[in-house]
């Protein structure tokens, strides 16, 4: 389906554009020194299809009310956020080089409407699927056919909210408004996931009564048919579940826990973008 | 249906009427209850408006969330609960959904059952931290009506701004202060007595005590001033400052503790201006069970009670 705010590109060009997503969330992190880059590289796919090919919206008016709103409930990733609003116009990718520091926009954790594009605060996890239904709620009662698309973490899967909401969306028949994402990348702050608190994000997703469509987070042909997928009629709410490896793209931190939240160094830079430019193997 | 001047009403009764009040005038309003809109009242706008209303279960942080996103989407939200549990249940919500975008977003909280006199429910229900927590949130104004009149017209008042509020109402009836000719406005103080020797500040349901208050210690020829501080933030800092300066010393009464509520905001208007004795009454330890009334005498928020801490407050000018 497309739309004149969609701008449908082919998978290779959504390959292109991740390499370039990937390499701006290393360079800023490493600026920055500091940061969050494994969660960042892990979403890449599912945000580069997303933004290209199946979010309604126009960089040129972000506040145009009948968008669809992203809404990044893991609020951490967002090297890969603004990195996304930047490549698809919503500001100059001038202002990346400017993360975490007094005075930018782009602050730590996204701030709602510090920037163009920025749909909600986030930081504090298991916010961004309950904020989705208080929109989704308002587009219905203004018969506006706008959708959310919220991305969660699983390690935010941890906070209780997620399920408050998660057994709202389909009993509020929310599901034609409403499509979670989950990056499923098996690691969260303190070390992998299975170990600090094992979820099963898809069976749990299932007992909430979501239909749930799993994929390899990182075959882009794969992640963009799951999220058109997503998109169709279907009577129940759609969860995507983002088979993901966190770090992804750069070898040293994939599936590496230290690389949640700390910046590489010059010589790690350099690395990493050399590989991200070879692309994804 | 209109709203009533009932001379005894709990203040949680008004909260329907000042929505249905807002909506009357155009305003876009949600309302959101979380499994307690027969104690909140709130089900009684649902009942007329079931478009604009939904529960959505024993579930706080959710309901928080989904104000903050009807509030993004340009909606007037108001969420309510037992004051023990909003705010006190989805704290980290309200902050960082709520208070921290840019400005606020215009979501207004309604904690009903305020204080002690919840009553039998005993501590886990009586909110003695609800206003310490909500002042603590920089965008949110913080109000706490004293009769049902003052309530709906309070409910209205936030309604109309597109800051984030927190109203807290009460469980018991009370007696009615005002009639429909009041005009309550945020940030203004009402004063109920003049008097010159010291003034009595409260709000809620110690305002009838401190209007008691002000009768015993006019029989042993103390002057008392009495002033309605519905508004708690912002405070009347121009009524804390005359008080200071025409009476000398200050008296403040509230169903909280009196750390971070009314007390808190009273002293430290008096510290930047005109210092001046301060006597504090308040409930600085955790609840019981027992009836509403009841508790009010174990708690000493008593007219005696604050009638003692006036004459403490008037023996320590110099």
């Amino acid at each position: 389906m497309s739309s004149p705010t969609i701008a449908s590109v082919s998978v290779d060009e959504l390959r292109d554009i991740a390499k370039r997503v990937r390499a701006h969330i290393v360079r800023m992190v490493a600026a920055a020194q500091s940061g969050h880059p494994g969660g960042s590289l892990s979403a890449v796919e599912l945000g580069v299809s997303l933004f290209w090919n199946h979010l309604r919206c126009d960089p040129s008016r972000p506040d145009w009310p009948d968008r669809d709103r992203f809404l990044l409930s893991k609020g951490h990733a967002t090297p890969f956020y603004y990195s996304l609003l930047a490549e698809r116009g919503y500001f100059s990718t001038d202002l990346l080089s400017g993360f975490r520091t007094l005075g930018s926009p782009l602050q730590g954790h996204a701030s709602m409407n510090a920037a163009p594009g920025i749909e909600m605060s986030g930081g504090s996890l298991g916010q961004g699927l309950s904020f989705a239904i208080g929109q989704a709620k308002a587009a219905r009662m203004d018969g506006r056919d706008s959708r959310c698309w919220v991305l969660l973490g699983d390690g935010e899967l941890n906070e209780g909210q997620v399920w408050e909401a998660a057994m709202a969306v389909p009993h509020f028949g929310l599901g034609d408004r409403i499509i979670a994402m989950v990056d499923r990348n098996g690691i969260q702050n303190d070390g992998f996931a299975d170990t600090i608190m094992r979820t099963h994000p898809a069976d749990m997703f299932r007992g909430f009564g979501w239909q749930v469509i799993e994929c390899d987070g990182h075959d882009m042909a794969a992640v963009d048919q799951a999220l058109s997928e997503a998109e169709r009629p279907h009577e129940k709410p759609r969860c995507v579940v983002a088979y993901t490896i966190k770090g992804r793209g750069v070898s040293y931190m994939e599936n590496n826990p230290s690389f949640h939240g700390k910046a590489p160094n010059a010589d790690q830079l350099a690395t990493a973008i050399a590989e991200i430019e070879l692309g994804l193997k | 249906m209109s709203a009533p001047t009932p001379t005894s009403a709990a203040t949680r009764e008004a909260y329907p009427f000042g929505l249905l009040d807002l909506v009357e005038a155009g305003v876009d309003v949600v309302a959101i209850d979380a499994d307690l809109s027969v104690s909140t009242m709130g089900y009684q706008f649902g009942e007329k408006h079931p478009d604009r209303w939904m529960t959505v279960g024993v579930a706080e942080a959710n309901m928080v969330g989904i104000a903050a996103g009807l509030a993004a989407a340009g909606k007037t939200a108001f969420i309510a609960s037992f004051a023990a549990f909003l705010p006190g249940r989805c704290f980290d919500q309200l902050r960082t959904s709520v208070a921290q975008p840019k400005g606020g977003l215009n979501v207004k909280c309604v904690g009903s059952h305020g204080g002690i006199t919840v009553g039998e429910d005993g501590m886990s229900a009586q909110a003695v931290e609800d206003l310490s927590l909500m002042t603590s949130l920089i965008p949110f104004d913080v109000i706490v009506p004293a009769d049902f009149e003052e309530a709906r017209q309070a409910i209205v008042a936030v309604g109309k701004t597109t800051r984030p509020a927190y109203v807290r109402t009460g469980r018991p009836k009370v007696p009615a202060i005002y009639g429909r000719d009041y005009r309550f406005e945020i940030g203004r103080s009402n004063k109920l007595r003049e008097g010159s020797d010291v003034t009595l500040i409260a709000c809620g349901i110690l305002v009838e005590a401190a209007v008691k208050a002000a009768d015993f210690l006019a029989n042993e020829g103390i002057s008392a001033r009495v002033v309605n501080m519905a508004t708690i933030k912002p405070i009347d800092r121009e009524a804390v400052i005359a008080a200071a300066r025409e009476t000398g010393a200050i008296v403040t009464a509230e169903e909280h503790q009196t750390t971070g509520g009314l007390g808190s905001a009273v002293a430290r208007v008096l510290a930047e201006t005109i210092p001046a004795p301060m006597s504090f009454v308040g409930v600085d330890r955790y609840g019981t069970s027992g009836k509403w009334d009841e508790l009010l005498g174990y708690f000493e928020l008593t007219p005696a009670r604050v009638a003692q801490a006036a004459r403490d407050a008037i023996a320590r000018k110099r």
